[in-house]
């Protein structure tokens, strides 16, 4: 097996578009199936009530990255032919707090709120245009911040080079933290429950 | 007498027939479904999910329209826009991204959750939340767009394939939506 198929020319830029928006009507039924079309899910995540967000998202991680990791081993999978973005830490470290703050004022991230404006949620269609928004301000501004933007960049890094461990190592360790999360999650959804269960008594 | 599903409730008595929402799934399975759509999409295309990139397109192409001289100008604007060869909007993420929302509405139809509602807290107006939605929207728009990409795009994606740059960015989302999370207790809690 030769993979990624794309990369190895085996269907035109046109069937790419397809293979989109297949892939995409299977992103979108996962996301509606596990609560994420639903602001009062994904912020309770943020509340320790409900740790859905956690659960879905590092138990599709592990599933991914196992999946990347044997075909990798295997030999079916060139990871170089895999894209990914390149490290700009501190621009990257900056946004991920500006979207972290944003995902609790808003109550969705930009894929969940298709999800949500989908299923008839009048809140996710405004946020989707405040994304709009902000992505219109941030163009706008951006011959005055690239500098910002363009700054620590380390290329492509990946992490078991960065940490020197071998891939594998990092996969477990991974999997390890997952599952320690999983475990942390349960327990404290429990908690909580017992917690509310108290104020009503 | 009331049940459950509130069907014979006085008040809901009216109403013919209620397809009550089904339950969310199990969030282990839906993970593991979530990380074999990634993982196909590795496999076939080489690249992962995104959402925000999509609404990058559909910005510039917007921006192109009103003032194609202005986007044109713009180094952010025309990296989208490409050398106008190509429509702006015949991009791999712009079809995944209508396919998430057909993906999503199927899902709510099967599960009888497709309602058209503002979801808050009891605490907020709808005026609020809808205020807060776009506020929230606007930052997280920002936000991904420094970030290179958003929790599909960064968070999943690079997540999986171990890249430095998405796991930093992932610990800070949460960091960020935890430490807000206080003063927006009133919209959710």
């Amino acid at each position: 097996m030769n993979a990624p198929f794309f990369k190895f020319d085996m269907f035109s830029v046109d069937f790419s578009l397809v293979v989109a928006f297949i892939i995409g009507i299977g992103f979108g039924f996962a996301l509606e199936r596990g609560g994420f079309g639903n602001a009062r899910i994904l912020a309770s995540q943020f509340y320790f009530t409900d740790m859905r967000v956690l659960k879905v998202m590092f138990s599709a991680i592990v599933t991914a990255m196992l999946g990347v990791f044997f075909f990798v081993a295997f030999g079916w999978l060139d990871l170089s032919l895999v894209y990914y973005t390149d490290t700009n830490l501190i621009p990257q470290i900056v946004g991920g707090l500006i979207l972290g703050i944003g995902f609790v004022i808003g109550g969705y991230c930009p894929g969940t709120s298709c999800v949500s404006a989908a299923t008839g949620r009048i809140d996710g269609v405004v946020y989707l245009l405040g994304v709009m928004a902000g992505i219109f301000v941030f163009g706008e501004i951006f011959p005055w911040i690239s500098d910002f933007y363009y700054s620590t960049n380390m290329g492509r890094v990946f992490l078991p080079d960065y940490l020197g461990l071998s891939y594998g190592m990092v996969v477990f360790l991974v999997v390890l933290m997952a599952v320690g999360a999983f475990a942390a999650a349960e327990w404290g959804e429990k908690k909580m429950a017992a917690k509310k269960s108290g104020e009503r008594k | 007498m009331t049940s459950i599903t509130g069907i014979f409730s006085k008040d809901d008595a009216v109403q013919e027939k209620v397809y009550e929402p089904k339950p969310y799934s199990n969030p282990y399975l839906v993970g593991i479904g979530l990380g074999l759509v990634l993982l196909a999409a590795f496999v076939i295309m080489g690249r992962g999910l995104g959402a925000s990139g999509a609404f990058s397109s559909l910005v510039s192409a917007g921006v192109q329209k009103v003032a194609p001289e202005h986007a044109a100008n713009n180094p952010y604007f025309s990296e989208y826009l490409g050398d106008g060869s190509v429509n702006p909007l015949k991009d791999w993420l712009v079809f995944e991204v209508l396919g998430v929302f057909v993906g999503g509405l199927i899902s709510g139809l099967l599960a009888h959750r497709v309602k058209k509602t503002v979801e808050k807290g009891d605490r907020i107006s709808v005026r609020n939340r809808l205020i807060f939605a776009f506020i929230g929207g606007g930052l997280m728009g920002f936000g991904a767009k420094l970030a290179r990409g958003c929790t599909s795009g960064q968070a999943l994606t690079g997540g999986a394939l171990l890249n430095l740059g998405s796991w930093a960015f992932m610990m800070m989302v949460f960091a960020g939506a935890y430490a807000m999370a206080y003063f927006m207790r009133r919209q959710w809690t």
